[in-house]
């Protein structure tokens, strides 16, 4: 691909913010450190509501940190700590009142590799009920084949709900995965690169799968894949040593980036 | 001299080496377990198990001492299974990860190798003396709590560090307290290895004689102990009493004592290894 010498006019800056109303989160002047190490640099941005915002960047560039902010899983690591606010519907999560179970119901996590209980598959979907003190079988199994029906899993599993969840294929394991989230009706899913260990076609149903999620969810994913960012995202956000370079809608940064260090990396220039 | 004619002397010498420690070592274990069996096998009866100790040797028992024995080692479960593994939990989840928990650390691995006899003289001082609690059951099973909780302590950590992380940040995403992550998670998925280092550390405990000599428990109980505070004696104390005897009948009356307590430490030993690959078995990430 050729590379594209962009005119002024054309440049959009950083920070303009191309989500022009209901934001579900926003970052404010987002800090956050490992110790001395400072791994995300003054970062502002707002997710819509009922979209997919992608997170893309090198290696090492914040964005998988950025993600784990939104539901504070940062929380437990030794000598993390941030500054600045994160809004949920204009709440910040950060607040000494906020009880951080709570956030987590309310904004589900998928990770990069596929991490189920070593339980049955039943178990793993009803488990975030089970914690919640929810005691009722019905409501729980009716919850549990909604789940799986919703993450695309419940046909292939039908026939025996209580096999062990390891013994699924690993494309199986990340949809279960994902049921067990949205058993716990979370408003936001963040999606830590959620195929990066799968095949091509495992990664095919699950992004099939985001893109039917999203009129129901407001989703944030970050991947290592340009074209799966292109392929299901709204909003992508392009970071860069701790910096959010770049942050518009996909269509936009996938074909007229207003910084050459987006298109750089989009091309494959570095990264 | 040709190097490699030289590297394959010295590999057949270690290997010598090697095989030599191996068999020695097999060997001794061998003819000991075979010279017991030997001289105790005939010994070993119903009325043997069943009898009370007597200065007659033929009508000697050992029913206060395994009696004693079982009395111990479940108190001694009862007290250093929470107390262990409850430490063991908060040190690996919750404590901070510092210099004083480093500190603490080495100083917990430190005392799993502090002779028995040192945790004999504090049980002592502490629980029979101090606390008044004279030389009963309880007195020994909290000494020798002491003596194993170490082991008990390194081993519920090492557990619970080998369950994997994405496990537990899993368990958090949706919604998990750290107490449910644990309970749910954590917990029975290292219940395996955490099992098996208690029941290696009970059949430590059985087999000690040392503190609870120190303690008092005494060599002469006529009656089986009925309950936590009674005195007791124990087969460990029991043999050695036997042994020290002159009379030769006292002496087989061990060696038929010393049976029965190293079946009780190779059944401990064997259900160690049994739960810890019945574990394995079940869980793989």
């Amino acid at each position: 691909m050729q590379t594209k010498i962009l005119d002024k006019e054309v440049r959009s800056d950083a920070t303009k913010n191309p989500v022009d109303m209901n934001y579900k989160l926003r970052a404010q002047h987002v800090d956050a450190f490992y110790g001395d190490f400072q791994a995300l640099k003054d970062i502002s941005l707002d997710i819509k509501a009922n979209s997919v915002t992608a997170f893309i960047g090198p290696s090492g560039c914040g964005k998988s940190t950025f993600l784990r902010l939104l539901n504070r899983m940062n929380d437990y690591i030794d000598g993390f700590r941030m500054e600045g606010a994160i809004l949920l519907d204009d709440e910040d999560i950060y607040d000494p009142s906020v009880k951080v179970e709570e956030l987590r119901k309310a904004v589900g996590m998928v990770f990069q590799k596929p991490n189920p209980f070593p339980k049955s598959i039943f178990e793993n979907v009803a488990y975030g009920l089970k914690i919640q003190g929810i005691r009722d079988k019905a409501f729980i199994e009716e919850r549990v084949v909604e789940s799986l029906k919703q993450a695309t899993l419940f046909d292939e599993v039908k026939d025996d709900l209580n096999k062990p969840a390891l013994a699924l294929s690993g494309g199986q394991q990340q949809r279960l995965c994902i049921a067990r989230v949205l058993a716990v009706k979370p408003s936001v899913l963040l999606m830590d690169e959620p195929t990066s260990a799968l095949d091509p076609i495992s990664t095919d149903k699950i992004e099939d799968l985001i893109y039917t999620l999203k009129n129901n969810y407001t989703i944030a994913i970050v991947t290592h894949n340009m074209q799966q960012a292109s392929r299901i995202s709204d909003y992508t956000a392009f970071m860069y040593m701790g910096r959010l370079i770049e942050y518009d809608k996909t269509k936009k940064i996938f074909t007229n980036p207003g910084k050459d260090q987006t298109q750089n990396y989009i091309t494959g220039r570095f990264g | 001299m040709n190097s490699r004619v030289a590297h394959r002397y010295d590999d057949q010498l270690f290997r010598g080496m090697g095989v030599t420690a191996t068999v020695s070592c097999l060997a001794i274990l061998i003819i000991f377990i075979g010279f017991i069996l030997y001289q105790g096998m005939d010994r070993l009866s119903w009325e043997f198990m069943t009898s009370l100790p007597s200065r007659f040797a033929e009508r000697s028992g050992i029913y206060t001492a395994w009696a004693g024995t079982l009395w111990v080692m479940v108190c001694t479960t009862l007290i250093s299974f929470p107390v262990g593994v409850g430490a063991g939990i908060y040190l690996e989840e919750y404590g901070k990860k510092g210099r004083l928990s480093t500190l603490l650390e080495i100083n917990i691995a430190n005392l799993a190798g502090v002779p028995s006899i040192i945790y004999g003289l504090l049980g002592l001082e502490v629980f029979v003396r101090f606390m008044k609690m004279g030389s009963s059951i309880l007195a020994g099973a909290l000494t020798l709590s002491l003596l194993i909780l170490p082991i008990i302590i390194v081993a519920t950590r090492e557990a619970v560090r080998a369950v994997p992380k994405t496990i537990k940040e899993a368990s958090f995403a949706l919604g998990a307290s750290k107490w449910q992550t644990i309970w749910n998670q954590t917990l029975p998925a290292s219940f395996g290895g955490i099992l098996t280092g208690v029941i290696l550390a009970i059949s430590r405990a059985v087999g000690e004689t040392a503190p609870l000599i120190v303690i008092g428990a005494l060599a002469y109980v006529p009656f089986a102990p009925s309950g936590p505070l009674d005195e007791f004696t124990v087969l460990p104390i029991q043999i050695f009493n036997w042994v020290s005897r002159p009379q030769h009948e006292f002496v087989i009356n061990a060696a038929a004592a010393i049976i029965v307590l190293l079946l009780i430490t190779f059944v401990l030993n064997g259900v160690a290894v049994y739960l810890r690959y019945r574990w394995q078995q079940k869980l793989k990430w």
